[in-house]
C-alpha cells in the first residue's frame, strides 16, 4: 500500500494469520458439539420440509378409510390418521408452515425490537423512560391469553381481507412477533449505551457523520451479536407459541396441518394411536431443542466478552 | 426495609395496572364486529329504536369517555354477565381461580425443588459431568412443549399403566384421607409437566447467579476460617445467591401462565386458563376480557411482591 509504511520490512511476516471475524466466530461455534450436531438434525428437517414434497408424492388430503388409524408400515412410514391420511405427507407439509411462522415471527420481533431498542438507545432521557416503560409493560404482559384474545377478537376479519390460511398467517405472525420485541429491545438499547460513547463512534462523529450514519455503520453492526443469539432463541419460542395456538384448536384452520394442528386432532385416539400423537410431537421436540442448542453455539461464538 | 419503599413499590404497580387496563380497552375497541350487529339484521327493530338503544348505553361516545365508564364498573365489581354460563363473569371467576392458583402454587413449588438442589451442585462443579447432563437436560426440559409432555403422560401413566386418572376431577366422592390421596393423585401429572418445565429454565439461573457469587472474595475468606466445604455453600453461598432467583422466578410468570391454560385444557382442569378458552370458543367476549385482564393483574401483583420480599431480603435495593 502506498501510504503506509511497515516498520520494517520483516515486521509482518512475524504476526500469525489473521483469522476473519467470521472464521474466528466459526472456530468458536465448531466447540459446542452439541450445538454442531443440532445444526445438522435441524439442516435435516428443513431439507425434508423444503425437498420432501417433491420426494413423498402422497397428496395431504388423500382419504382412505381402509386404511385408518394405522401404525407405521411400508406404505405409510409414519402411520395414518383417522381419515386414513398419509401423516408423513402432512408432517412434511405442516413444518413448512411451523417454520416459516418461526423465522416470520422472529423478524418481526427483530425489526420492532431493535427499532425501539435503538431509539431508547440513542434518544435517552425523557424518550428512553418511555420507551423503556412500554418494554416493561408489555414483558408483564401474560403472551398467551393476550395472543388467544388478539386472535378471538380480529379473527374473522382477517380471514375475510386474506383468506383463511393466509390471514391467520399474518395473524399469527404479527401478534407472535408482536409479543415478543422486548427482550431483544432492551438488549440492543444496552449495547447501544455503552457503544455510542466508544472512541471508534467520536471517531466518526469528529469526522462529520450523521445521527443515522453513526446508526447504521458504526453501532449497529456492533450491537448486533447478541441480538443474533437472542433472535434464534425466539425462532424456537415463536414455533412453541404458534404449535400452542393450533393444539388449543385456535390457530391454523382444520385443514392446514401445522405440527400442532396435528397434535390437537390425535389427542382424543390417544390409546388407539399413539404414533399419531409421537411423531408430530417429536418434529416439534427435535426443532425447538436444535435451535435452541444452536442459539446457545451461536451465544459462544458471538459474545465477545466471553473468552475460550 | 423502610415502609418508604414498600409504599413506594405499591404506587408503582398502579400505573403498570392502569397501562394493562388501556392496552386491553383499546384491543376491544378496536376490534371489528359490533355488539348490535344482530338488531341491524332484524327487521322488527326499526333504526331509530337501534340508534336511540345505542345512544343510551353510551356507545357513541367518545372512547376515553367509554373506557372511563368501563374502568369504574371494573372497580366496583361489575365484570359484566356471562352468557355462555348464565352468572356474573366475577362469580364465575371466583369459582375458577382456587384451581389455576393451586395448580400453579405446587408447579412452582416442584420447579423450586429441583431446580435449587441441582443448579447448586451443578455449579459447585462447573463443566464437569453432572453439570454437563444438567445442562443438557435443562434444555430438554424447555424445549419439550408442555401440550406435548402432558400427551406423553397421559400416554403412559393413564392409557399404558392405568395409574393415574387423566380427567380432574372436583366432585369427588371420597373423604378424609382418601380424598386427598385421590387429590394427589389426580393432580401429579399437570403439576409435574408445568413445574419440570418451570424447573428446566430456572436450573440454568440458579446455576449461574451461584456461579457469580461463589467467586466472591467473602465465600474465599468463609473456606480459609475452616469452614467445611458443605456448610460454606449452605450457609453462605446459597443464601445469596438465591436472592436474584425470587427476580427471576416472577419474570418467568407470564410464562407459567401461558403453560397452566395448555395444561388445564390437557387435563380438564375447572381453572381460569380452561374457562377461557371455553369462552372464547363460546364467544362470550366478557369473559374472555375478564380472564384476560385476571392473568395479567396477576403477574402484575406477583411481580410486586417478588419485589418486596428482593428488598426484604437484600436491604440495600430498599435504600436505592
Amino acid at each position: 500500500m502506498a501510504g503506509s509504511t511497515p516498520a520494517s520490512p520483516s515486521a509482518d511476516a512475524a504476526t500469525p494469520p489473521q483469522l476473519s471475524l467470521a472464521a474466528e466466530s466459526w472456530r468458536r461455534f465448531r466447540k459446542h458439539k452439541l450445538a454442531v450436531i443440532s445444526m445438522f438434525i435441524l439442516g435435516a428437517l428443513v431439507l425434508a420440509v423444503v425437498a420432501g414434497p417433491f420426494v413423498w408424492r402422497v397428496p395431504i388430503n388423500e382419504i382412505d378409510f381402509t386404511a385408518k388409524l394405522q401404525g407405521p408400515s411400508w406404505h405409510h412410514p409414519l402411520g395414518t390418521d383417522d381419515l386414513g391420511q398419509d401423516i408423513l405427507a402432512r408432517l412434511i407439509y405442516g413444518g413448512r408452515i411451523s417454520l416459516s411462522v418461526g423465522l416470520a415471527a422472529m423478524a418481526v420481533a427483530l425489526l420492532v425490537g431493535v427499532l425501539i431498542g435503538a431509539m431508547a438507545g440513542m434518544a435517552s432521557g425523557r424518550v428512553d423512560a418511555g420507551l423503556m416503560w412500554l418494554t416493561d409493560l408489555f414483558l408483564s404482559l401474560p403472551q398467551l391469553p393476550l395472543l388467544l384474545l388478539l386472535i378471538y377478537l380480529f379473527r374473522d376479519t382477517l380471514k375475510a381481507a386474506f383468506g383463511a390460511e393466509g390471514g391467520v398467517f399474518i395473524m399469527v405472525v404479527a401478534v407472535i412477533g408482536g409479543l415478543r420485541w422486548m427482550p431483544v429491545a432492551r438488549l440492543v438499547r444496552a449495547q447501544f449505551f455503552s457503544l455510542r460513547e466508544k472512541e471508534f463512534v467520536e471517531a466518526a462523529r469528529a469526522l462529520g457523520a450523521g445521527r443515522a450514519r453513526l446508526v447504521a455503520r458504526h453501532i449497529l453492526p456492533n450491537a448486533m451479536g447478541p441480538v443474533i443469539v437472542a433472535g434464534t432463541i425466539d425462532v424456537a419460542s415463536a414455533i412453541i407459541a404458534e404449535s400452542t395456538l393450533s393444539f388449543l384448536g385456535l390457530g391454523f384452520p382444520p385443514d392446514v396441518p401445522t405440527w400442532g394442528r396435528v397434535l390437537f386432532d390425535a389427542k382424543d385416539y390417544l390409546d388407539i394411536a399413539p404414533h399419531w400423537a409421537i411423531f408430530p410431537g417429536a418434529a416439534i421436540f427435535l426443532a425447538v431443542l436444535s435451535i435452541n442448542f444452536i442459539g446457545d453455539g451461536l451465544r459462544d461464538a458471538l459474545d465477545p466478552r466471553r473468552v475460550i | 426495609m423502610s415502609r418508604q419503599f414498600l409504599l413506594r413499590r405499591l404506587l408503582i404497580a398502579i400505573p403498570s395496572l392502569l397501562g394493562i387496563s388501556v392496552v386491553l380497552f383499546t384491543v376491544l375497541a378496536l376490534a371489528p364486529g359490533d355488539p348490535f350487529s344482530e338488531l341491524v339484521t332484524n327487521p322488527n327493530v326499526p333504526a331509530e329504536v337501534r340508534m336511540a338503544l345505542r345512544a343510551e348505553l353510551g356507545l357513541d361516545d367518545p372512547i376515553w369517555s367509554r373506557y372511563l365508564h368501563w374502568l369504574w364498573a371494573m372497580l366496583h365489581g361489575n365484570w359484566g354477565f356471562s352468557f355462555a354460563s348464565r352468572m356474573n363473569v366475577s362469580t364465575l371467576i371466583m369459582q375458577r381461580l382456587p384451581a389455576t392458583l393451586a395448580v400453579i402454587g405446587a408447579a412452582q413449588l416442584l420447579a423450586m425443588l429441583v431446580a435449587i438442589p441441582v443448579g447448586v451442585l451443578a455449579a459447585t462443579k462447573p463443566y464437569s459431568i453432572f453439570d454437563q447432563m444438567a445442562n443438557t437436560m435443562a434444555f430438554v426440559g424447555f424445549s419439550l412443549p408442555t401440550f406435548f409432555t402432558g400427551l406423553l403422560l397421559i400416554l403412559v401413566f393413564s392409557v399404558q399403566l392405568d395409574w393415574l386418572p387423566f380427567v380432574y376431577s372436583t366432585t369427588l366422592r371420597a373423604t378424609g384421607w382418601a380424598w386427598w390421596w385421590e387429590q394427589v393423585k389426580q393432580s401429579i401429572m399437570p403439576v409435574c409437566v408445568l413445574g419440570l418445565f418451570q424447573g428446566a429454565s430456572l436450573v440454568r439461573y440458579v446455576r449461574s447467579s451461584v456461579l457469580d457469587v461463589i467467586k466472591l472474595d467473602y465465600v474465599t475468606t468463609a473456606r480459609s476460617k475452616g469452614i467445611g466445604e458443605g456448610k460454606v455453600i449452605r450457609l453462605h453461598v446459597v443464601r445469596n445467591a438465591l436472592i436474584p432467583v425470587v427476580t427471576l422466578i416472577a419474570l418467568q410468570l407470564p410464562v407459567v401462565f401461558g403453560g397452566a391454560i395448555v395444561t388445564e385444557q390437557i387435563f380438564r382442569i375447572p381453572g381460569i386458563g380452561s374457562l377461557l378458552i371455553a369462552a372464547i370458543l363460546a364467544n362470550d367476549t366478557p369473559v374472555v376480557m375478564a380472564v384476560t385482564f385476571v392473568f395479567a393483574a396477576l403477574v402484575i401483583i406477583f411481580n410486586t411482591i417478588a419485589d418486596i420480599i428482593y428488598g426484604w431480603l437484600d436491604p440495600r435495593i430498599a435504600f436505592r
